[in-house]
């Protein structure tokens, strides 16, 4: 119980918590089924990355390339769609767009695994090339008509509830999809000896290497697993909002990178679970979308993610500062 | 013995980067000369590249300090942007209709003083969060971006500030003899930079800590008024390149040249500054500038990529930055091997191991 109290992802419970009461107390909205889907809604695409995100973070790496490759990954598979004038289920949008990622994934992989860059500055250098291949190579206008499936799989809904206006505002299913990532990466990551690996690999590199984990393979493993998961959120974000624009996702990487680590991962490595980075996703779009119904001018928005990274990563850095020293007095 | 060791690592990698560097540099300017010779050789040519690279090159230093104390420093931008913005509305709240020359020039002397105190305050914030609390360098510093451009957004409320004094504009416009004055402004403040780093203790403690922070704390060094210091000169930077923007486009924008922290850190790494601390040299950073500029200036001129070429120099300039780490990879691994240098010197520069060490920092 104690451990419970302690762990980072019951103060992140409560921080959320202690949110939404404020913000429902302020305006009773917040409280209603259809704010209920609308953040639930735009929450899915920055979830779907942050699964992806945390398992760079566990395992020591830092990516910031994800959002350029999954708006990538869900252009080229669009155009490809369109060029063959595609129109059947979006299955194959999703399997398109996630190879393609994957690709992109393990080039990062590779750099990283076989020549031992920096993590970062690797990925910011494959983003910038990313990018700029995009829009050399493919395109740089915004694509309207996209192929029916993937239309059509942005309009399905689990639940729906019509507002005071009678607009109806529905559950989309790629929730769905969220959920199902986020089971199978807390699987792998709990019970698989490729999820303790990557737990090691972030604890330490050396010992890792010495206890016989495969490094380089669980590396390329996890590039490659970002630029998937990447390549599926793509598919999602153009679903929703119903277009694909090669300018979009691009940036939000550091709120999906705030949302892990505000969620209990350790930048360093080694420390991280599903569960808490779903708090942290659930955390950064609250502190998004309630801005407005807290009567705060959008443009404040900057400003308050950028306290809460700073609080967040400043209570559990000071915690840990702490808690080592009290170590060294105790021994 | 202890002190020396360092120097002499240093020294070697210095001399092969900055060979490296000429030779680039030098190849793209003869062959951009050749394939468009009245273009290219122009004075307006490098006029124009004279007056966008010292703001640019402000911001590399900046960002390059944290870099060699094995940080990162991803506000610097977002500083720049909230000095320029604040020193900016000085300016065209206080100097009234018809103002006198001295009038002038004191709000001028008030705004620019308020730009660089800004400037010093955001990077002790930053030094304060990273030094004090512990938060790695790069989360701190993407939280404060955040934090000074969201700052800057509320005060502007997302508007351009325009309309500066011509008094002022002259800083980023004019021109002494034939140099223009951010050029010599830039080459000023590059010397003092250099000094800096080589010349004073504070330079030489920053390598030690950059090259390994534990056997820094145990020679005595307080590492956390070390961090403050380092991002209070980063930030000082930032701010002055913050005013130089502003001087040259005649406008204060929140979200101004957010594409140049990732060109900042191409430069730094380019130039041969360690990412993971402890290595690095102002003149290299200088020419690798000096290299990718001739690369983008030149690419904008044979209009490679046709009406993309901004995208394409986006590409080109990761291309570049990724080929320089695996060259400097490789090439550490092969000096490694050879037996003739140092063994351990060698090894202490194997990105093998300083790869371990920086991906865990950062």
């Amino acid at each position: 119980m104690k451990k419970i109290l302690r762990s980072s992802e019951f103060f992140v419970a409560l921080v959320v918590m202690v949110l939404c009461i404020i913000i429902g107390l302020i305006n009773p909205v917040f409280f209603s089924w259809e704010n209920l889907f609308d953040l639930l809604r735009s929450g899915v695409v920055t979830g779907i990355l942050a699964l992806g995100c945390l398992i760079v973070i566990v395992s020591g790496g830092t990516d910031v390339s994800f959002a350029t490759i999954a708006i990538f990954a869900v252009y080229l598979a669009s155009k490809i769609l369109i060029a063959w004038q595609f129109d059947g289920t979006v299955l194959v949008a999703f399997l398109l767009s996630a190879a393609i990622g994957t690709v992109l994934g393990l080039f990062n992989g590779a750099l990283i695994a076989w020549f031992r860059l920096p993590t970062m500055i690797v990925t910011l250098g494959t983003s910038s090339i990313f990018r700029g291949a995009m829009l050399v190579f493919i395109g740089t206008f915004i694509i309207n008509k996209l192929p029916q499936g993937i239309l059509a799989f942005g309009q399905a809904t689990l639940a729906q509830v019509s507002n005071a206006n009678g607009a109806v505002i529905g559950l989309p299913v790629s929730v769905v999809i969220f959920f199902g990532a986020a089971v199978l990466v807390w699987l792998m990551m709990k019970y698989t000896m490729l999820g303790r690996g990557i737990y090691a690999l972030g604890g330490d590199r050396v010992a890792a290497e010495r206890a016989g984990l495969n490094v380089i393979g669980i590396q390329l493993f996890i590039y490659g697993l970002v630029g998937f998961l990447a390549g599926i959120s793509g598919v999602v974000h153009a679903s929703l909002v119903r277009n694909v624009n090669p300018f979009d996702l691009i940036g939000t990487e550091m709120n999906v990178i705030a949302a892990v680590v505000l969620g209990g991962a350790r930048i360093t490595g080694g420390r991280g679970t599903v569960f808490g980075t779903i708090l942290g996703v659930m955390l950064v779009v609250i502190m998004n979308n309630s801005l407005i119904l807290l009567g705060i001018p959008s443009y404040w928005q900057r400003a308050a993610i950028g306290v809460l990274i700073l609080l967040g990563t400043g209570i559990t850095a000071w915690q840990s500062k702490r808690e080592s020293a009290a170590n060294l007095l105790e021994s | 013995m202890f002190d020396k060791l360092p120097s002499i690592t240093s020294f070697i990698s210095r001399d092969r980067n900055i060979g490296r560097l000429l030779g680039v540099a030098l190849f793209i300017l003869i062959i951009l000369s050749i394939l468009n010779p009245g273009l290219f050789l122009t004075v307006s040519n490098f006029k124009s590249m004279a007056y966008q690279l010292p703001e640019f090159g402000l911001l590399a230093m900046a960002i390059m300090i944290a870099l060699l104390t094995g940080g990162i420093d991803l506000s610097a931008v977002g500083i720049a942007n909230l000095s320029g913005v604040l020193a900016a509305l000085t300016m065209i709240r206080f100097i009234p209709q018809g103002a006198a020359g001295w009038q002038i020039t004191l709000v001028i002397g008030a705004a620019v003083a308020l730009g660089l105190v800004i400037g010093a305050i955001c990077g002790a914030i930053n030094g304060f969060l990273i030094g004090r609390i512990g938060i790695p360098a790069i989360l701190a510093t993407l939280g404060t971006m955040q934090l000074f451009t969201g700052i800057s957004i509320i005060i502007t409320k997302g508007y351009a500030v325009l309309g500066l004094p011509d008094a002022f504009l002259y800083f980023g416009n004019g021109t002494i003899g034939i140099f223009p004055v951010p050029l010599l402004i830039f080459i000023v403040i590059a010397v003092l930079f250099a000094l800096l780093l080589n010349k004073t203790t504070l330079g030489q403690e920053l390598f030690l800590m950059g090259t390994n922070p534990t056997a820094a704390k145990f020679t005595g060094l307080d590492n956390f008024r070390l961090t403050l210091k380092t991002y209070m000169v980063s930030g000082l930077l930032s701010g002055l390149a913050g005013l130089m923007i502003i001087a040259r486009t005649n406008s204060a924008k929140a979200d101004y040249g957010a594409s140049y922290t990732l060109q900042a850190i191409v430069v730094a790494v380019m130039g041969g500054v360690d990412p993971a601390g402890g290595a690095g040299t102002v003149i290299g950073l200088v020419l690798a500038m000096i290299s990718l500029q001739f690369l983008s200036s030149g690419f904008n001129m044979l209009r490679v990529g046709g009406s993309f070429s901004n995208y394409f120099r986006e590409l080109v300039w990761g291309v570049v930055l990724i080929l320089v780490m695996v060259i400097n990879y490789l090439d550490a691994k092969k000096r490694a091997r050879t037996p003739q240098e140092s063994g351990t010197d060698a090894k202490a520069q194997m990105p093998d191991t300083a790869a371990g060490a920086g991906s865990a920092q950062k």
